[in-house]
């Protein structure tokens, strides 16, 4: 070529031409629209129909929802009021309702004056979790607990706390935060500790209860570190150990401690529960302890002892066999006929066990698949480093197999917290069917059928979108390989 | 290990309940040592049983609890209220969660007899009804044939309706909803020509319907559905106190006792049926296990029976449900309570 070009070319420009714009077809907002939404006869279509559809749904609920209500004392009063301001052919949304009721949707029939105790034990949820799930970065850890600290401490007041109960609250979470900050060692250690206070605040009652019941892990555990040498015996002398000052020594120390010195809550009865305050504790407990039991259970399906292995496999099989409901059903009636009458089982524990074994079956095969994930070598490697079997999955396996099963982990997660509306089915109060069905049961409010649908579908629409993005995060984060 | 362990919780559960069960039976005790009764309602039912915004509960079947907590303990808010769904309520009871059940039951054979419960009376008569849009221009239940209807699954409305439309061979498309709340969606989308369940929930519906004068409840009650309290089996002396609990609230509104005048006619009734009734003479208390003043302490409670009806569900109310077969006999209803004597 170049030899042609040798005759042809008369001359050989010496300036540069300024850059011209690019043609108009081929730049912004209109090269975005060819490209993306008509680039193709088909697709031209498609386009056509999407926003067709969209315009339809837009044009039917944008009315409903423009023409709605908030400040009225029953259904009739908003029909009035609609007709009066739109015109007598005109519907509208009757958001009253939400105003009017909306503090039994969130925390159900908890006693009004206590309410900040469950925004409290949910404000202090962020400040357990932020060392552990926000350990990648200090300055995401802090504004998540800066957040958490100043909504508390806002609603807190909004709702009416009483004014000590305002200033031991703020105070206890400083301190937290500052032991966070300045001990993240010990910060773990009080996010173990969240659990029983977070129980304390919820149920109320005398503090010495949790107290014991955390003592007997504490118990179990020095038991079994005093006794390490004799292997897998040290740890079933602390298990026995713990579960002799359980059932037997407890509940007489916490009387006589509590005799002492009597740290109370006024108690709140578990029928009390209800609404966002019910979903959130049995969803956040049955996370919290479906993670630790999915990844026991994942291990023991690919141990090499097969008797461990046959009862995981039997365990995983028979619950993931099992619709939710049936263990639920369980646990609220048949339960009922085997313990001895007079026995108080508490129904939320009874769920968030149930719960938390049916997610802990899926979580146990999400997390086997990721441990399938990982190469052979990475066995091989732990091997050749002379780990034991526990340090090997500590160290090496497990760290990477949870990360390749994030997504789905979260997935688990997500679905499980949304499962928590089933429990209407055993007489529980959650907020999408059970609180909304008792609202639409007075007489001002019966009527009302998409309003608390689109309130609760909201609200779980925000906590689900914030599990997934921070799902997204961590993935983000935790991306160290060469991928 | 663990598992091991577990069935061996399980049978041994299993072991002392069969103990246990042969033990039970002294639910007036159990419910003095505790000193609150548990009475089993509807998680929302509109005029029998709702919580307010401050989660107080209030209806038909809650002023005969309380009348029953009254009664029993002597103070009518000693109750604790468990919310129990179409599916756990006879479980509830029978398991021993509950002590009575005051949640808009029908008194059936198989729930009296193999379900071995004790229906203790009717609190209310009710019966399966029809509503339907006034321009279908339909006025009897006979002229539905053909007509879609929207049921609601897993109830006795919906036997009901199927012996009803068969009876008279008529054929219906049935739609099949949830609850309440999806029914009154469907019927108002026109999903349905026909809404059916029992009178009282159409009458409280079609009041809250925008515009009621739209709409009209056919006059044909196609079934019977007589709602009762219920105990359970094997423990008479409980099921003695639930029944005459009701008889008193219902001998009450015979005799005049109202809860407004009642200490007045405590004292000064010459009516010896009042006198007995409120333990000014003769001790009848006594006999069930209570104090003389355990029927005054029930009807202070909430009224008497016409007084309860009267503020939760009757003419007054936005339910508006008349009397009808909840009359006292005197006046042409059912009600009737056997004699204090």
């Amino acid at each position: 070529m170049s030899d042609t070009h040798a005759q042809t070319v008369s001359f050989v420009r010496d300036s540069m031409l300024p850059p011209e714009p690019p043609p108009a077809a081929q730049a912004g907002a209109i090269r975005w629209l060819r490209e993306n939404l008509f680039s193709g006869p088909l697709n031209i279509l498609l386009t056509l129909v999407g926003f067709g559809v969209l315009w339809l749904v837009a044009s039917t609920i944008w009315p409903w929802l423009s023409h709605s209500v908030w400040n009225a004392g029953s259904m009739a009063e908003c029909r009035k009021i609609i007709a009066a301001t739109w015109g007598p052919d005109a519907s509208g949304a009757c958001l009253a309702l939400i105003k009017n009721r909306w503090n039994q949707f969130v925390f159900g029939f908890y006693p009004s004056a206590l309410y900040w105790r469950p925004v409290l034990a949910f404000g202090m949820l962020f400040l357990a979790l932020a060392p552990v799930l926000f350990s990648e970065s200090r300055s995401a850890s802090r504004r998540v607990m800066a957040l958490a600290v100043v909504l508390t401490f806002v609603i807190a007041q909004i709702l009416g706390a009483p004014g000590m109960a305002l200033v031991l609250m703020a105070l206890a979470m400083l301190a937290w935060v500052a032991l966070i900050e300045l001990r993240p060692g010990w910060a773990l250690l009080a996010s173990c500790l969240y659990p029983f206070v977070a129980v304390w605040l919820l149920w109320g009652g005398s503090l010495w209860s949790p107290a014991m019941a955390l003592a007997g892990f504490v118990i179990g555990y020095l038991v079994w570190r005093a006794l390490s040498r004799l292997g897998m015996l040290a740890f079933a002398l602390a298990v026995l150990a713990a579960a002799v000052w359980w059932l037997l020594l407890s509940g007489w120390v916490a009387q006589a401690l509590a005799a002492a010195l009597p740290l109370r809550l006024q108690p709140v009865s578990s029928d009390q529960f209800g609404g966002f305050v019910l979903s959130i504790t049995i969803g956040v407990s049955g996370i919290a302890m479906s993670l630790p039991l999915g990844v026991i259970l994942a291990l023991a399906r690919r141990s090499d002892l097969p008797v461990v292995k046959m009862f995981a496999v039997m365990f995983i099989e028979f619950i993931r066999g099992v619709p939710l409901i049936t263990l639920l059903f369980v646990a609220s009636l048949l339960l009922n006929y085997f313990l001895p009458p007079g026995t108080n089982f508490d129904i939320i524990l009874r769920v968030i066990i149930m719960v938390t074994l049916f997610a802990s079956a899926y979580m146990a095969e999400v997390i086997r698949g990721g441990l399938a994930a990982l190469p052979k070598g990475q066995y091989e490697a732990a091997d050749a480093l002379g780990l034991d079997y526990w340090k090997a999955q500590r160290l090496i396996i497990l760290p990477q197999a949870l990360k390749i099963s994030i997504p789905g982990i979260v997935s688990t997660f997500i679905g499980m917290f949304k499962d928590t509306t089933l429990v209407v089915f055993v007489g529980l109060f959650d907020p999408l069917k059970a609180m909304a069905d008792t609202i639409r049961a007075s007489f001002e409010w019966k009527g009302a059928y998409w309003e608390p649908y689109i309130f609760v579908g909201s609200i779980f629409f925000i906590l689900c979108f914030g599990m997934s993005r921070y799902s997204m995060y961590l993935e983000r984060r935790l991306k160290r390989d060469h991928r | 290990m663990k598992k091991f362990a577990f069935f061996g919780t399980v049978a041994a559960m299993a072991l002392a309940a069969t103990g246990a069960l042969a033990a039970e039976g002294d639910t007036l005790k159990e419910v003095k040592a505790r000193g609150v009764l548990n009475c089993g309602v509807n998680t929302g039912l509109i005029g029998f049983a709702a919580p307010d915004a401050n989660g107080n509960w209030s209806g038909f079947d809650i002023a005969y609890c309380k009348a029953v907590a009254a009664a029993v303990l002597g103070d009518p808010t000693k109750i604790k209220f468990v919310p129990t769904t179409g599916q756990t309520r006879f479980t509830a009871l029978s398991s021993g969660e509950v002590d009575i059940l005051a949640r808009n039951s029908t008194w059936t054979f198989q729930r009296d007899t193999d379900l071995k419960l004790d229906f203790v009376g009717v609190n209310y008569y009710d019966g399966q009804g029809f509503m339907v849009r006034k321009d279908l221009g339909v006025s009897s239940a006979k002229e539905l044939d053909g007509a879609t209807v929207c049921i609601q699954t897993g109830t006795t409305t919906e036997l009901n309706l199927a012996d009803y439309f068969k009876a008279n061979g008529m054929t219906y498309q049935p739609v099949n909803i949830d609850s309440n709340a999806e029914g009154e969606q469907q019927y108002m989308a026109k999903a349905c020509d026909a809404y059916t369940t029992d009178a009282s929930g159409l009458a409280a519906t079609r009041a809250s319907f925008a515009d009621p004068e739209n709409h009209i409840i056919l006059p044909e009650i196609i079934s019977k559905e007589p709602l009762g309290p219920a105990v359970r089996h094997g423990d008479n002396n409980w099921g003695d106190i639930a029944r005459w609990t009701l008889f008193a609230l219902i001998a009450a509104e015979e005799y005049g006792v109202t809860s407004a005048n009642i200490d007045e006619l405590a004292k000064s009734s010459t009516n010896p049926e009042v006198q007995r009734l409120l333990g000014t003479t003769d001790d009848l208390g006594k006999m069930i296990g209570l104090d003389a003043e355990w029927a005054k302490r029930a009807i202070k409670a909430g009224g008497n029976y016409g007084e309860i009806f009267a503020a939760t569900i009757g003419e007054q109310t936005p339910i508006g449900l008349a009397r009808g077969l909840n009359a006292q006999w005197t006046q042409g209803g059912l009600m009737y309570a056997m004699p204090f004597r």
